[in-house]
């Protein structure tokens, strides 16, 4: 089936219409996290710690609650404990319990009729705080005499005898390491840095809580799953999932930063105790104090490769941070760090240690950029000593089909050998350079995922469809489901309208996360409309009385076949739907699966940029992307992720980071000097589709939104070290960091 | 909070003077606004002082020109006279903030202000411009340079307002130019800045100068421009010059430079925008 | 802290409003008018994605007091379209993909028409600086200057 259904030739799949919410997103229209209102609803605000790392000895709200128009009051104390540690460690980071773990920890929440009650009432809370050493960075954070920021975290198989911020470590790989690095000519090893990046979205968190003095609730929040909203949200409150309903609004932007909850805990629990709808919507600077960004990161790499270009062995050691709870990224980089070779011999080693920043969440492909940002940034540099071609050498070593990854699967059919092609033959790669200027290149690999997922596809009784899928439309998605569904049931992409919806009316969604969207919604949209289009066929045959086996679906037509071939003409989707009522009822189609087979991607980035040699500043001149979208059901919105996926690792790569003083206190908490890319900064970004077909969906589709954010670390860095004509080990190069390689200190 | 719009300039400062609490002055509101919603300051009166007549227009004094203290940024720079006369003092008051920002914020807000990274102060120290205050006491007219303090402070008394910046007259084979450094190419705060305005002899050699350093200083500093007068601006100059401003500077170590980043590029900036108003001086583009 | 009457001019509909002193115009076009086209990205003038136009100067929103706009001509997202008819930018915008989560574009549609009515033939990189303080993380800017430009052609009968 898969394979001949990927080479059919498509109708609606490729083509580039116009989204559904486009208008409502043009004219003001949609409704995003802040914008949702209800009857009588509170405002809420939220008291933060101002100290990295201290004991809570009191919180005394009492006047806060004494002032007019003040309705409720929430601290930790408020929310039941919870069982389950991941659900126990998200509740925390939404309101702390004992200690506070960093700067911007909640501590404290009120609900008044006004903000400017609100805001007045949160500065009458007086809590008195033992302040307590800490650590934010995770090299310091890992030494045996380092401030402990939690307490017993550490997994069984950690070594005994290291600090108890260290709670996690992996090992991946296969092979004879050191028969490997002596078949090697060049040996290097380096250390890296990678700063903490936000997601950046410019939507901050938001959510609309109405909790009823029966038990009910409805939420509604900007997120990139409201199931997993329900599950987290109910399991702290108490509360059976079939009791809170929550419903995504449309979510200006996530990247991974809304996969968790921070507000909806405590709006829910300030709406249960005054008894009024709340909304809780967060401000910038409560965003990148208490919202996840990604890991920070410090890695060793060490690679052997003959004076050919083919690397040899690879050994990779990565300590990243999650702030101050257990996170499980690390497996995700150990695992991404060397997967675009073809490694005879490979091992990365990946150890978590507790800081006190705000928990992690997931951002685009999270982990990998860490790790494949040392690898690729070292490739560059020893094809620079062994005078080779750093196209040539990655094809040399690149993964194909049949290849043992470095993190154990072997793979199918995969485009790094075709991304690579892609990048050679573009003329990027061979235009001229002007002085100052230089050009990286680096590929990126990100295992995209499946998951959990339910569609329902109504047939209309005017010949049109309904597709009720459940992941918020995050870039487009809501165009590419009606696509597919288009595709199989053969009727126009206009009669077709794809709606999210609430967690009542579907089962179980996984996150939007994962790139798993246009794979997954999209195969079991697909499985839908074949449900549906079987009930069609049977209605058919039963019209014309004929054996259901003996008709077949065409483009958008019940067909008589075999036998009966051309006894009755077509019976068109419309003409079905119009007869629904009278031959047994409504017609739908559902599927609901847990999605295997997610291939995995990669891509292919070239960058230019051109460095002032007297203040490092650096400005990126060009920069094309190529990249594996398996097929591209809307390629617009395809190169789109390609695009944004790109500047937003050029942002990370050049200037944006965390920056703690030494008080432990986050100093950069606003977009004015978090500095992602604004549109002058940048270049038109090209973009080359691939479609290798992944084996595991039936047209092919490949996640394609994190891949592009692999890359750009190391495509950016390699630029700037030919430019300069030394070697940078750290992001983002900030023009001082820049300054100091140049000058050699 | 109360709110009070000002007719009259001697309005605005009895009421800042008058007021027992916390006052502040609005004109553009860029930074005020800002401040308030972090929760910085909560001030009990904020006087809008954009009704005071005058205060919003541009006009011909002296053969310089008078600015109005709440002529909005994007007013200056559509205005074709002030950038003749003074190009690098409007492409410093140009550079701040984003195109919405600038439709709003104003120099001498930017003045008031006290940030030692303000963007529209190197370029009017440099070209020695000076402002009219109004306060209890009377009126009086201080130079630019005279109005910063430090950080977040003023020379400013209680009641005193600035009602409008002077530029003198642009003396002939004259001309200045404003260059900051930031990590991006918009939206940052100075990193380091220098404004340069200088005056040339008919043979070229430059007769008077200016050099003004930004964000390298609690304020703005002075760099002693001797090392440019009475050359050509050769290369021998330019280092002096750059030598001359990394001297001066005094800066701070943070989030957006290093003192020795600062420094270095300061002095960079200094050589680089000294070109710039050298050229234009001689009517080269 | 006391209310204060402000009439004003709304896409070219009176309105009346009471707002407190201290209160942001986007604040009351959000919470008091419902106008919730323009967005809170950041609250301090970063981001664009409040921007609307006060007397045709364009502004963040965020960085105007209510208070101040008594009299004043304000135009919004929600008055770029004439009933069905969308703006060129708003159609090109959609055509382009020059949004993806869409939450600042209705700032970057009332930024880009700004730009328009001053200059109806930017170059790619006047457009750029122009939009220098609209952040959007989600597209790289790429296809948002080519809908701008598409759609100033459009303006200009190039079409």
């Amino acid at each position: 089936m898969a394979l001949d259904d990927q080479k059919r030739a498509f109708k609606y799949v490729g083509t580039t219409p116009n989204r559904p919410d486009g208008v409502d997103k043009v004219t003001g229209k949609a409704q995003y996290g802040a914008d949702i209102t209800a009857p009588g609803m509170l405002m809420g605000a939220v008291l933060r710690s101002p100290h990295p790392h201290a004991r809570i000895v009191s919180i005394d709200t009492s006047a806060a609650e004494a002032m007019p128009g003040v309705r409720a009051v929430v601290t930790g104390k408020d929310f039941p404990a919870v069982e389950d540690q991941g659900f126990a460690d998200i509740g925390e980071t939404c309101m702390a319990r004992d200690k506070v773990l960093y700067d911007g920890h909640p501590v404290a929440a009120i609900a008044a009729t006004t903000p400017a009650i609100a805001k007045a009432a949160i500065r009458a809370i007086k809590v008195e705080y033992a302040p307590l050493p800490h650590v934010t960075d995770v090299d310091e954070a890992m030494l045996p005499d380092a401030p402990v920021v939690l307490e017993g975290r550490a997994l069984e198989h950690v070594p005994a005898g290291m600090s108890q911020n260290v709670t996690n470590t992996c090992e991946f790989g296969h092979g004879d390491l050191e028969a490997g690095f002596t078949k090697a000519d060049l040996i290097l090893e380096r250390s890296f840095k990678v700063g903490a990046a936000h997601q950046g979205y410019i939507e901050p968190n938001a959510c609309m809580a109405s909790y009823a003095a029966d038990g009910r609730a409805d939420l509604y929040c900007c997120t990139q799953g409201h199931f997993f909203v329900r599950a987290v949200c109910s399991a702290l409150m108490g509360m059976e999932a079939s009791q809170l309903r929550v419903t995504a609004s449309e979510i200006g932007g996530g990247f991974g930063g809304k996969t968790t909850v921070f507000v909806e805990p405590v709006a829910l629990m300030l709406s249960k105790k005054s008894g009024r709808p709340v909304k809780l919507v967060m401000t910038r600077d409560e965003v990148f104090k208490a919202t996840g960004p990604t890991v920070h990161a410090s890695v060793d790499c060490k690679i052997g490769m003959t004076k050919d270009g083919r690397i040899t062995a690879g050994d990779m050691t990565l300590r990243y941070s999650g702030g101050a709870w257990p996170s499980g990224t690390i497996e995700m980089g150990a695992q991404a760090g060397f997967a675009a070779y073809d490694m005879p011999a490979v091992r990365t080693l990946g150890w978590t240690a507790l800081t006190n920043r705000p928990k992690e969440i997931s951002y685009r492909a999270p982990g990998a950029p860490q790790a494949v940002y040392a690898v690729e940034s070292l490739i560059d540099e020893m094809c620079q000593q062994l005078g080779l071609d750093p196209v040539e050498t990655r094809l040399k070593n690149a993964a194909r089909k049949g290849t043992l990854s470095s993190y154990g699967v072997t793979f199918d059919d995969i485009g790094m050998v075709a991304t690579l092609e892609a990048a050679k033959a573009h003329p990027h790669w061979s235009a001229p350079l002007g002085p100052n200027q230089g050009r990286g290149i680096a590929a990126g690999f990100w295992f995209n995922f499946g998951g959990n997922t339910c569609v329902s596809l109504n047939i209309n009784a005017d010949g049109t469809a309904s597709v009720t899928e459940g992941n918020p439309d995050i870039g487009g998605s809501r165009a590419s489901i009606s696509l597919m569904a288009a595709e199989e049931l053969g009727i126009p992409y206009d009669n077709i309208r794809t709606i999210v919806a609430d967690t009542a009316s579907l089962g179980y969604n996984d996150n939007t996360d994962g790139s798993r969207v246009t794979f997954a919604v999209g195969l079991a949209t697909i499985k839908a409309a074949r449900a549906a289009i079987k009930v069609m066929c049977d209605r058919a045959a039963a019209m014309w009385g004929i054996d259901a086996e003996a008709v077949e679906w065409i483009d958008g037509a019940a067909v008589p076949a075999g036998p009966n071939a051309g006894k009755f003409p077509p019976m068109s989707l419309a003409e079905i739907a119009a007869m629904s009522f009278q031959t047994g009822g409504p017609i739908a189609g559902h599927h609901e699966v847990n999605v295997d087979g997610a291939g995995v991607s990669f891509g292919v980035h070239i960058c230019d940029v051109e460095v002032d040699p007297e203040t490092g500043h650096t400005l990126v001149t060009r920069y094309t992307v190529a990249q594996d979208a398996g097929k591209a059901v809307h390629p617009t919105y395809v190169e789109g992720q390609m695009q944004g996926g790109a500047v937003q690792g050029i942002g990370w790569a050049l200037n944006e980071e965390y920056i703690y003083g030494r008080d432990g206190r986050l100093q950069n908490a606003g977009f004015l000097d978090y500095r992602i890319p604004v549109a002058s900064d940048l270049p038109k970004i090209d973009t080359v589709i691939l479609e290798i077909p992944n084996p595991g969906h039936p047209y092919g589709v490949r996640g394609v939104g994190e891949t592009p954010i692999v890359p750009p670390l190391a495509a950016v860095t390699n630029a700037v070290s030919r430019a300069i004509g030394k070697r940078m080990y750290q992001v983002p190069m900030s023009p001082p960091r820049i300054m100091t390689t140049i000058k050699g200190k | 909070m109360r709110y009070m719009t000002a007719e009259t300039a001697e309005a605005a400062s009895s009421a800042l003077a008058a007021e027992p609490g916390l006052a502040r002055v609005l004109a553009g509101g860029t930074d005020l606004l800002v401040q308030l919603k972090a929760g910085m300051i909560r001030p009990d009166l904020v006087v809008d002082i954009k009704k005071i007549p005058g205060i919003r227009e541009i006009t011909a004094e002296n053969g310089g020109w008078r600015i109005g203290a709440a002529v909005a940024n994007a007013e200056l720079k559509e205005h074709p006279g002030v950038k003749a006369d003074w190009p690098g003092v409007v492409e410093g008051a140009n550079l701040i903030g984003s195109t919405q920002v600038q439709g709003r914020c104003t120099m001498a807000g930017n003045l008031c202000n006290g940030s030692p990274a303000a963007d529209a102060v190197p370029g009017l120290v440099a070209a020695d411009a000076s402002v009219t205050v109004v306060g209890p006491s009377g009126t009086r007219v201080v130079k630019v340079a005279d109005i910063p303090a430090g950080p977040g402070r003023t020379t400013l008394a209680k009641g005193e307002i600035v009602t409008a910046i002077h530029l003198p007259a642009k003396a002939a084979r004259s001309s200045d130019a404003y260059l900051r450094f930031i990590p991006r190419t918009e939206m940052d705060i100075a990193v380091a800045a220098a404004a340069v305005s200088l005056t040339l002899s008919e043979d070229g050699t430059i007769t008077a100068a200016r050099v003004a350093l930004g964000a390298v200083a609690p304020k703005v500093v002075l760099a002693d421009a001797s090392t440019i007068i009475g050359t050509k601006l050769d290369d021998a100059a330019l280092a002096a010059l750059a030598k001359a401003a990394e001297a001066v500077c005094n800066p701070i170590d943070d989030k957006r430079g290093t003192i020795e980043f600062r420094t270095s590029t300061a002095g960079v900036l200094a050589r680089r925008a000294a070109v710039i108003a050298y050229n234009r001086a001689k009517g080269v583009k | 802290m006391k209310s204060i009457p402000v009439s004003t001019t709304i896409n070219g509909d009176p309105v009346e409003f009471l707002c407190t002193p201290d209160e942001p115009l986007l604040d009351v076009l959000r919470n008091r008018l419902g106008l919730t086209g323009a967005k809170e990205g950041c609250g301090t003038g970063d981001c664009g994605a409040c921007s609307v136009t006060v007397n045709g100067r364009l502004v963040c929103s965020c960085l105007v007091l209510g208070v101040e706009v008594e009299g004043a001509q304000i135009e919004t997202i929600e008055g770029m379209a004439h009933g069905e008819t969308l703006h060129p930018l708003q159609r090109h915008f959609i055509e382009k993909a020059a949004l993806q989560c869409g939450v600042c574009t209705p700032g970057i549609l009332v930024a880009a028409k700004s730009l328009l009515e001053k200059n109806a033939s930017p170059t790619d990189e006047e457009v750029r600086y122009w939009l220098a303080g609209n952040l959007c993380r989600c597209t790289g800017y790429d296809k948002i200057i080519e809908a701008v430009q598409s759609a100033a052609a459009e303006m200009r009968g190039e079409v």
